[in-house]
């Protein structure tokens, strides 16, 4: 009993490290079929949006009785930061390669590499002030009114919004890199989130622990599911998604604006990312690379789950991770420890953490030759196929 | 519309990224007779660069120390060293090729370079077929020995074997059960098939053994096997690679797998450059074993320590692999006044012998072509160092090791024409 509870548990710990990595994914790859190779470094920005935050509620004085409590304002820092970012992206990039995948792939590729490389290579206070620029460059027109903005001075509006949030972003890299001196040099070097001391250690309960930070991880994993499933079924916006990834033309026709759909898609996609950033730093060290180390098991739970179904992204994630507990630490072994013997050392062969994941691709290979759309398949007529 | 479409394109082509290739030398002003070239050989970028650059700063303050000092006299002419740093990219093709480089167009006398086997592996056949010299800093698994090559970090048997036997008869988990962790390469994989070959030589028992792949930060099946495989404490050896170190550590801190419930964890990758970046918190009560430690309370390594932080920084540490290439450089300017020539092959000779005061106490070339040296076992303390335990003397290297089955029996000398590379003892 104990034995299946802590299997279980470990199982649905890194299922769900999977899960709100690949979330993001499902909505991007899934409801607008774009491929997006820059996931891993938009989870990076978050990773480092925990890093930054965590510096900051270290050194400015008003803030340091709030330190224990940080991590929940990363959770909201990085949503924004890797939602903005990917705007960003969606607006420059990929709006122009929709129905190119190919192009797209490459492309998002390129962002990844200049992502990477730009965090190596500038100091980490002058890129948040960057992205707070961008942040409000991007976000500030929303608030003043359309007449405002298309009327006669609607350029010149527009350009003092811009003007207005690059000296924002000026100031926040000047205040930033001078109260925190971490932050005013570019570094290469990995960097390390620690976790209040509340969340660090475990829990007892019933002869098994449980490490606080991995609870943690499955609670803002069970939260951010809950809110997009709701999002995606109860809101307007979500109905108006749903519509324009199940016909676009016909969407278009009924008077959804398609071009704010993609944008509000990526937006939230990319934002979820940033969440999964803040998962991933709590689990080991951040750095340019940490991103590119979880996009190939996030397209796995993608394709295995069903393109463009979010249950379907859930159950494959947890699969996933139930079956890596299971071969990795060789739990068939415990459970049944005299097994004939040439059976017990083909397991006892796999019960490595290299060999467990080439027998989970293997596996999801083969599932695949059976169910070449996933575990639920999308179902209806769409416009593209 | 347009205008914003013509500054994004803008945009697109100002991030084409530039790559420089570093070239470095000093002004060469003081009195000297002539120059000579050396090439330094690292990563500066991908991922490899963060511990490699720390190699590049203290050859280059090695050097500059040399020159400050007179430089190198050969013949009775003084030569001041000047030195170019060429890029491996943290990709093992590119070390060749840049080897080939500095030895056929630059013609430099001596490569310093290296850190990963990898990149050795991949260097070793140019300066083998062009008969040129390299000086590698890093402890690594052995079982190789190079005419062309020079090597000044640990053997195993200079830093796993003492560190082993600390752990089965001397500390706080002495006779308790082993589980070996490691990152999936082969440094890890040969350590561990000699520590295998030494617990089970010592009477004890290796329960678990994994190996994570480079790049993989879960350790959640593993910390289940460490819990299945050792349920009341023991002996954890980890040989895991860089930041895979980090996710380790914090994740088995929270898993209960803490010294306070009897896990004691043996380190040979981590040196205080590694304490700092993962956070002594994490850290605290397991062991390190190496030959130099920054926390060695004798002159000669306060004052490497302090020039180290006066030259590049205070809030820079040495470590292990730091010291190692101070001390190659050193080394090969004492071999070369020796030798009175820069020529490859008389340098090799007069190099054998060679005895150096170096941080960690005395050091001296063998015959083939390691150094022997202390060994010190070390426990990673509150303030992100190590107190060192124990201190053995000094141990002569063995380039092929005695407890490896592959390997049983055999040595190297490059002094004796007859023995050279492989003899049975």
């Amino acid at each position: 009993m104990q034995l299946i509870l802590e299997s279980l548990f470990n199982g649905v710990a890194i299922g769900s490290v999977l899960l709100v990595a690949a979330l993001g994914l499902a909505i991007v790859f899934g409801l607008m079929g774009v491929i997006n190779l820059a996931h891993g470094e938009l989870m990076m920005l978050g990773a480092y949006s925990t890093y930054i935050t965590q510096l900051i509620f270290k050194q400015v004085s008003f803030l340091k009785p709030f330190y224990d409590s940080y991590v929940l304002v990363a959770i909201g820092i990085a949503f924004l930061v890797s939602g903005t970012v990917g705007i960003l992206l969606e607006r420059t990039v990929i709006r122009r390669l929709y129905g190119s995948p190919l192009e797209t792939l490459l492309a998002t590729w390129g962002v990844s590499l200049i992502l990477q490389q730009f965090v190596r290579s500038v100091p980490l206070a002058y890129a948040s002030g960057l992205v707070i620029a961008l942040f409000f460059g991007l976000f500030t027109p929303l608030l003043i009114s359309d007449d405002l903005l298309h009327g006669a001075k609607g350029k010149l509006i527009r350009a003092c919004t811009w003007g207005f949030s690059a000296l924002l972003g000026v100031a926040t890299g000047g205040v930033l890199s001078s109260l925190v001196s971490k932050l005013s040099r570019a570094s290469a070097r990995n960097v390390d989130v620690t976790a209040p001391s509340w969340m660090r250690g475990g829990i007892d309960f019933v002869g098994i622990t449980f490490p606080k930070t991995r609870l943690l991880i499955i609670l803002i994993t069970l939260i951010s599911v809950l809110v997009v499933i709701f999002f995606l079924d109860k809101t307007a916006w979500g109905m108006r998604i749903r519509a324009v990834t199940q016909n676009r033309s016909m969407s278009d026709c009924l008077g959804i604006s398609t071009e704010t759909v993609d944008i509000i898609t990526f937006g939230i996609g990319s934002g979820l990312a940033g969440v999964a950033g803040v998962a991933v730093s709590l689990l080991g060290s951040v750095g340019p690379n940490v991103g590119g180390n979880y996009i190939v098991g996030c397209f796995m739970v993608v394709v295995l789950g069903g393109v463009g179904n979010l249950l379907g992204t859930i159950l494959a994630s947890f699969s996933i991770g139930i079956m890596t507990d299971l071969i990795g630490a060789g739990r068939l072994l415990t459970i049944w420890p005299d097994m004939p013997s040439p059976l017990y050392s083909t397991i006892d062969f796999f019960a490595t953490t290299s060999m467990a994941r080439v027998m989970i691709f293997a596996l999801i290979v083969i599932f695949l030759q059976f169910k070449p759309t996933g575990m639920f398949p999308q179902k209806g007529r769409m416009v593209e196929s | 519309m347009k205008l914003s479409k013509r500054i994004f394109a803008g945009l697109a082509t100002a991030s084409l990224a530039v790559t420089v290739t570093a070239c470095g030398g000093s002004d060469s002003s003081g009195n000297f007779d002539d120059t000579v070239t050396v090439g330094i050989l690292h990563s500066l970028s991908g991922t490899m660069a963060i511990s490699e650059s720390t190699l590049v700063d203290t050859e280059k303050m090695a050097i500059e120390e040399i020159n400050a000092a007179g430089g190198v006299t050969v013949d009775g002419k003084s030569y001041k060293i000047e030195y170019i740093v060429e890029d491996g990219a943290s990709d093992w093709p590119t070390f060749a090729e840049k080897s080939k480089k500095l030895i056929d167009q630059d013609g430099v006398p001596v490569v310093f370079g290296g850190w990963t086997s990898a990149s050795r592996k991949a260097m070793l056949p140019v300066y083998e077929s062009k008969d040129a010299f390299l000086y590698y800093p890093i402890q690594y698994e052995a079982q190789e020995c190079s005419n062309n090559i020079f090597y000044t970090g640990a053997t195993p048997n200079q830093q796993s074997e003492p560190a082993t036997d600390f752990m089965y008869k001397r500390s706080p988990a002495a006779g308790g059960d082993f589980f070996l962790v490691g990152s999936d390469y082969v440094f890890p994989r040969t350590s561990n098939t000699i520590t295998k070959a030494q617990v089970k030589q010592l009477g004890g028992k290796v329960v678990g053994e994994d190996y994570l792949p480079l790049g993989n930060t879960e350790v959640a099946p593993i910390i289940s096997k460490i819990k299945v495989a050792l349920p009341d404490g023991g002996i954890i050896v980890n040989t895991l690679n860089g930041d895979q170190n980090v996710a380790f550590f914090k994740q088995i801190q929270d898993a209960g797998i803490t010294p306070s419930n009897g896990y004691y964890v043996m380190n040979y990758s981590i040196a205080e450059e590694e304490i700092s970046t993962i956070g002594p918190e994490f850290l605290e009560g397991h062991y390190g074993a190496w030959n130099y430690m920054m926390s060695i309370d004798t002159p000669a390594s306060k004052k490497f320590a302090k020039s180290f932080k006066k030259r590049w920084g205070s809030d820079r540490v040495v470590a292990d692999p730091q010291e190692s290439a101070y001390n190659m450089v050193y080394l090969w300017k004492q071999a070369v006044e020796d030798a009175g020539t820069f020529d490859d092959n008389a340098v090799r000779e007069a190099l054998v012998g060679q005895t150096f005061d170096a941080p960690q106490g005395p050091v001296e070339v063998m015959a083939n072509h390691h150094l022997s040296q202390t060994v010190r076992i070390g426990e990673i303390n509150a303030e992100g160092g190590f107190t060192i335990l124990e201190e053995t003397g000094v141990v002569e290297p063995q380039a092929w090791n005695q407890k490896h089955p592959s390997s049983k029996g055999y040595a190297c000398d490059w002094t004796d024409p007859k023995k050279g590379e492989k003899y049975r003892m």
